[in-house]
């Protein structure tokens, strides 16, 4: 009776497993939505293109080198095809009901793969509408099978920092990522942009901030709403178990509040802008949406509802600030993603504390601390390279005429005249 | 023979061609167009930032009418196109010294 309940156990969390990583699979498909749906028309297919074959990268270099590195697996993952019915056993009775869950191994690859993919998909965005297609590969290649599985390797790997000390021991904690995935990313994107420079005619001469709007905001709206969606995946899946009460409740609450936490992001932002700018502006309340999401990943099982629902209207509010200073300090970020997965990653993880014993403030500034020099200095010395060596921007010509043409010699409106 | 050009708001495109044909104009050549008048476009926000939008979309009618048609043209273009807000149009007449219909090779009054 108790290998039958095992084996469903183990059926249900590896199943709970690969659904929750096909939700955030489809978050790839939410950035690029987004993303197309910020930039100008002349530079969508160039997006698009950088979106899938950074995911795909992603997915190749984490099954070669990063899943290795992050949690000790072998090289190309050999061995995850081995499967033992008596050893799943021995572990599930070792573990009991109430332990932590069994599941296949090639499940929580491809549940962990799917995080890089967001990682670097943060980055396209920042650096969109003046970065080398290629340039903007080759750092895929680094960010996702080194620069990202070392990190994450202190965190969710619980390896000591170059030998040096213990982050989980510091009292970090960083449930599903607001400092891991998205803080990273942002901070790979960071270093990205500063030596990229703005899109030409973003900033005058006198400190002057100019409009360069999106082409298409019903697409950055779905894209939203997918990430959104995606969301339940990337936070509901880091409970990690779903085969027992009170597993299946903590999950519960993770969709609970982090649903909470979207919405309150989202009406905050909206607000915000309506005051600041007079005017409902819609891509605020996008990126608000998304800051609550961001805000509450760091710790989504934790908090109340009111909590949660808080803690995304704060994540909401800062948002739209850290976006128009980030303006004012000429760093052109096209989508705001810097703003959304940094600024805010760093919110959430300093907002943990509060809701979560287990951690402590000096914890996670540590952590965050950590994570942001490690991924910023490592990314700008990549970044640095590639710009001796091949060059991270495109002509001002290319540039002009739009990178679709430049880097795919296609547009993704061709019946369409553009200006 | 006179050569009618108005600008009109684009929204006001459906009642203009209503209002033509009830006063007898068998056919026109539409195009939408964009440009300014005296209130110079206007601003709009995105994410903060103020831009300027220079050009603003306009629909620009052509019809060909008899001398005596003028009149009830331009009287119903006007009454059709005007919302009293700013940025309502314009019409413009032009002398048309000849038209010619392609099909049938029929010249001036015939062809109109």
């Amino acid at each position: 009776m108790d290998s039958q309940i095992f084996q469903l156990q183990y059926a249900i969390d590896t199943f709970y497993f690969l659904m929750c990583g096909a939700l955030v699979m489809w978050m790839a498909a939410g950035f690029s939505m987004l993303e197309a749906g910020l930039v100008r028309s002349k530079n969508t297919t160039e997006i698009l293109t950088k979106n899938v074959a950074l995911y795909a990268i992603a997915c190749i270099m984490y099954l070669m080198t990063g899943y290795a590195i992050m949690y000790d697996g072998n090289w190309m993952l050999s061995g995850i095809e081995v499967f033992s019915l008596d050893g799943m056993l021995a572990d599930s009775a070792e573990n009991g009901f109430d332990g932590d869950s069994v599941y296949s191994a090639a499940s929580d690859f491809f549940f962990q793969v799917v995080f890089v993919a967001t990682a670097m998909s943060i980055v396209s965005g920042a650096v969109a509408e003046r970065m080398k297609l290629w340039s903007f590969l080759a750092f895929a290649v680094v960010l996702t099978g080194f620069i990202y599985p070392l990190e994450g390797s202190w965190t969710w790997g619980g390896k000591e920092v170059f030998g040096l000390y213990n982050l989980g021991d510091l009292g970090f904690s960083d449930f599903a990522g607001s400092g891991i995935v998205h803080m990273a990313g942002a901070a790979a994107a960071l270093a990205g942009v500063l030596l990229l420079g703005a899109r030409k005619g973003k900033y005058g001469p006198n400190g002057q901030v100019y409009a360069i709007p999106g082409a298409n905001l019903p697409l950055a709206t779905l894209g939203t709403f997918i990430l959104w969606m995606g969301w339940f995946g990337f936070n509901g899946g880091s409970v990690l178990k779903l085969g027992d009460a009170a597993s299946a409740h903590s999950v519960a609450m993770v969709f609970l509040n982090t649903n909470a936490a979207a919405a309150g992001g989202a009406i905050a932002a909206l607000i915000t802008a309506r005051l600041l700018f007079g005017k409902a502006d819609l891509t605020m309340l996008l990126n608000g949406a998304l800051a609550g999401l961001v805000a509450i990943t760091a710790e989504p099982s934790t908090p109340t509802a009111l909590q949660a629902t808080l803690f995304g209207m704060f994540a909401g509010i800062l948002v739209v600030f850290s976006i128009i200073t980030l303006d004012k300090m000429k760093i052109d970020d096209p989508v705001g993603a810097i703003s959304v997965h940094g600024v805010v990653g760093l919110l959430g993880l300093l907002l943990v504390p509060l809701t979560n014993d287990n951690s402590t403030l000096s914890g996670q500034l540590i952590g965050a601390l950590t994570i942001f020099l490690w991924v910023f200095i490592a990314s700008f010395a990549v970044w640095y390279l590639l710009k001796l060596v091949t060059g991270i921007r495109v002509s001002d010509d290319e540039e002009q005429e739009g990178v679709d043409l430049a880097e795919c010699g296609m547009e993704a409106y061709p019946e369409f005249m553009s200006k | 023979m006179k050569l009618i050009t108005a600008v009109v708001k684009p929204f006001k495109l459906d009642d203009v061609r209503t209002a033509l044909s009830e006063v007898g104009v068998q056919g026109m050549t539409v195009t939408e167009v964009k440009g300014f008048g005296r209130q110079k476009g206007h601003t709009e926000l995105y994410r903060g930032a103020e831009y300027v939008v220079d050009f603003l979309p306009k629909v620009k009618l052509e019809l060909a009418v008899d001398d005596d048609m003028v009149d009830s043209a331009v009287e119903a273009i006007t009454k059709a196109a005007q919302t009293g807000k700013i940025g309502d149009g314009k019409i413009f007449i032009t002398a048309l010294e000849e038209v010619i219909r392609i099909r049938t090779g029929e010249t001036g009054s015939e062809a109109v």
